[in-house]
């Protein structure tokens, strides 16, 4: 019999331990796949931020290193230049990257690190309970944000891709969904070209995966999805912001 | 014998790093040491297998550093006490995380922004853990060009063989002064192997994992109480000071770095004068030289210790001599050196 769906050799045996109907899950399988899609789990270094996903390095099955809140793409830095040959990712959501982290974000960026940055944008602080993320939409409650966030006050939210696309450093920049299956198999090929990037030695690399948090958006799994695709997606879009040529 | 060289501390300190095999360094511009960014740079980007990076912030300095440092080359960052302070919270990871580098803190007058002259008011932030948490650095403490050099090599080995952070505990006085150094060729230690816990890539082995957290309490207590066995064990083997004039003296000055350098023209004077000074100076400030103050003050019972703080090292002072003798205390801050005349005449009013 053929075997046409199975683990990816990337990640580990361990159940996630995620909440029902979050994207990590798919986010973490994509990632895998795009390594084991390259061979190069064996000489892979990646970064897990602060947050929910901190507890990635238990799930991929490669070297893992956690950073402290804000700091992968500095980590990810140190670790390119003393090992230059590896493939360096990092794992960041948008409190984290967005937030308290976003000069090392910006700066890594500029300087064309050849790393890759998967960024999780759920619009909300997940771990600590539901707060106001960089991300949040407008008039979105939060804990944070209980009237809904109000611009006047606390800004609009940022669009990293958009933003970090200007900086002549960046050779690769997608957003992407995984709230359907098409758009699962397009954020799989965006994560793939973003490896490739690297792989190829092409510089700094970057996908925005647009994600859902049922558990702190107060919605069933279903409704989440409906709710990304509704309210996300026209504030985010979806697309590629900058490709280098040959890997587009 | 090697070749003597005129060299400014702060570019001496370099120049000994990567003799010392260091071939990372991540920093960003802060006087007074700054010299020493500039000389990485300068040296480090015309290196095969090395980098030199400007950060953006301290704070990505030492995560640059954290990085680095797992996949376990020698790695180092530098700055002075209001860049420290930015960087604590990093430091903190890389003790977590019992991973080795060396961290240089040219001192400046403090709180705040401070002046850019010299201080030594980081001490409780150096010896005390400095971040958040139970954690120590080692602490080394030069009081020459040439011991910068000595101790740089030294910090290198130290933190390998402990796998904790090591800081150089300098001050601006000596980071710009230049002296003439020499670079000894150093006998070779064995330092236990990196590969165990290195991030490398996984080829061939389990998959190595570096996260300096554990949400069960009793896991993360042993995790405590792992990396305080190592502290114990420095108190036991690292401890180095320097004494001068023990015997026989009539009062006992403790001090380090830049303030035990005048002392030592102090004592020449007092002597002119028929007075005797010892004194002891700390060469490593964690772990702190406590049983050589205690049984100098089982002897002697006069002790002064002078600081460019308006008391920090004074209080270890006092826990080691445990009540036995009173101790005294002079100091000048803000980037103020004090001078031999005023340490003189502040000992001569406990001579009375």
């Amino acid at each position: 019999m053929k075997k046409v769906f199975e683990r990816p050799k990337s990640l580990t045996k361990d159940p996630f331990t995620y909440c029902p109907g979050c994207h990590h899950g798919i986010a973490h399988r994509l990632v895998a796949e795009a390594l084991d899609d390259f061979g190069v789990r064996e000489k892979t270094i990646g970064v897990c931020p602060v947050g929910c996903s901190v507890f990635a390095y238990v799930f991929f099955d490669c070297d893992m290193i956690c950073a402290a809140h804000g700091r992968a793409p500095a980590v990810a830095t140190g670790i390119k230049k003393s090992k230059p040959d590896s493939i360096v990712f990092t794992y960041q959501g948008d409190g984290d990257l967005a937030s308290i982290g976003t000069a090392e974000i910006v700066h890594a960026a500029n300087r064309g690190e050849n790393i890759t940055v998967i960024f999780i944008n759920n619009a909300i602080y997940g771990m600590t309970g539901g707060q106001m993320a960089p991300t949040t939409l407008v008039g979105q409650v939060t804990q944070t944000s209980p009237y809904g966030r109000d611009p006047k006050t606390m800004g609009y939210p940022i669009k990293v891709a958009e933003m970090l696309s200007t900086l002549k450093g960046v050779a690769y920049i997608s957003r992407v969904a995984l709230s359907k299956p098409a758009y699962i198999l397009k954020a799989k090929k965006a994560i793939k070209k973003a490896f490739q990037t690297q792989v190829e030695g092409k510089g700094f690399s970057l996908v925005e995966v647009l994600s859902t948090c049922p558990t702190n958006w107060g919605l069933s799994p279903i409704e989440a999805n409906k709710w990304l695709e509704e309210n996300m997606i026209p504030y985010f879009p979806l697309g590629e912001f900058k490709t280098p040529e040959e890997v587009s | 014998m090697g070749e003597k060289i005129l060299m400014k501390g702060n570019e001496a300190i370099g120049e000994a790093a990567i003799r010392a095999g260091c071939r990372f360094y991540f920093g960003y511009p802060i006087t007074p040491q700054s010299e020493l960014t500039a000389y990485m740079a300068k040296k480090l980007l015309k290196m095969e297998d090395a980098a030199f990076v400007q950060a953006e912030s301290e704070i990505a300095a030492i995560n640059m550093v954290y990085g680095a440092a797992a996949t376990g080359v020698r790695t180092m960052t530098s700055s002075s006490s209001p860049g420290i302070s930015l960087k604590q919270e990093g430091i903190s990871y890389i003790a977590c995380a019992e991973l080795p580098c060396v961290i240089v803190n040219m001192q400046r007058g403090g709180p705040g922004l401070g002046s850019i002259q010299p201080g030594q008011a980081d001490y409780f932030q150096a010896t005390k853990g400095g971040g958040h948490g139970d954690y120590h650095l080692i602490v080394l403490a030069p009081s020459s060009v040439q011991e910068l050099v000595d101790l740089t090599m030294n910090a290198f080995d130290l933190a390998d063989k402990y796998t904790n952070p090591v800081m150089i505990l300098g001050d601006g006085l000596i980071g710009q002064m230049m002296e003439a150094v020499e670079f000894k060729e150093r006998k070779k230690i064995s330092l236990p192997d990196k590969e165990r816990w290195a991030l490398t890539g996984c080829k061939g082995r389990e998959k190595n994992y570096i996260v300096p957290f554990n949400l069960d309490p009793y896991e993360m207590e042993k995790t405590n109480f792992k990396i305080q066995k190592k502290y114990n064990e420095l108190k036991e083997k690292e401890v180095r000071y320097e004494t001068i004039n023990l015997d026989n003296a009539d009062l006992i000055v403790v001090a380090y770095g830049t303030v035990a350098r005048i002392i030592k023209t102090v004592i020449d004077n007092a002597k002119k004068e028929g007075i005797n000074i010892g004194l002891i100076r700390p060469i490593t400030l964690f772990p702190f030289p406590d049983k050589i103050i205690a049984e100098t003050s089982e002897k002697i019972n006069k002790f002064l210790v002078v600081e460019m703080s308006l008391g920090q090292m004074v209080e270890d002072v006092k826990l080691a001599v445990n009540g036995r003798v009173e101790v005294n205390f002079y100091g000048r801050v803000g980037g103020v050196i004090p001078t031999q005349s005023e340490i003189l005449n502040e000992i001569k009013k406990y001579l009375k």
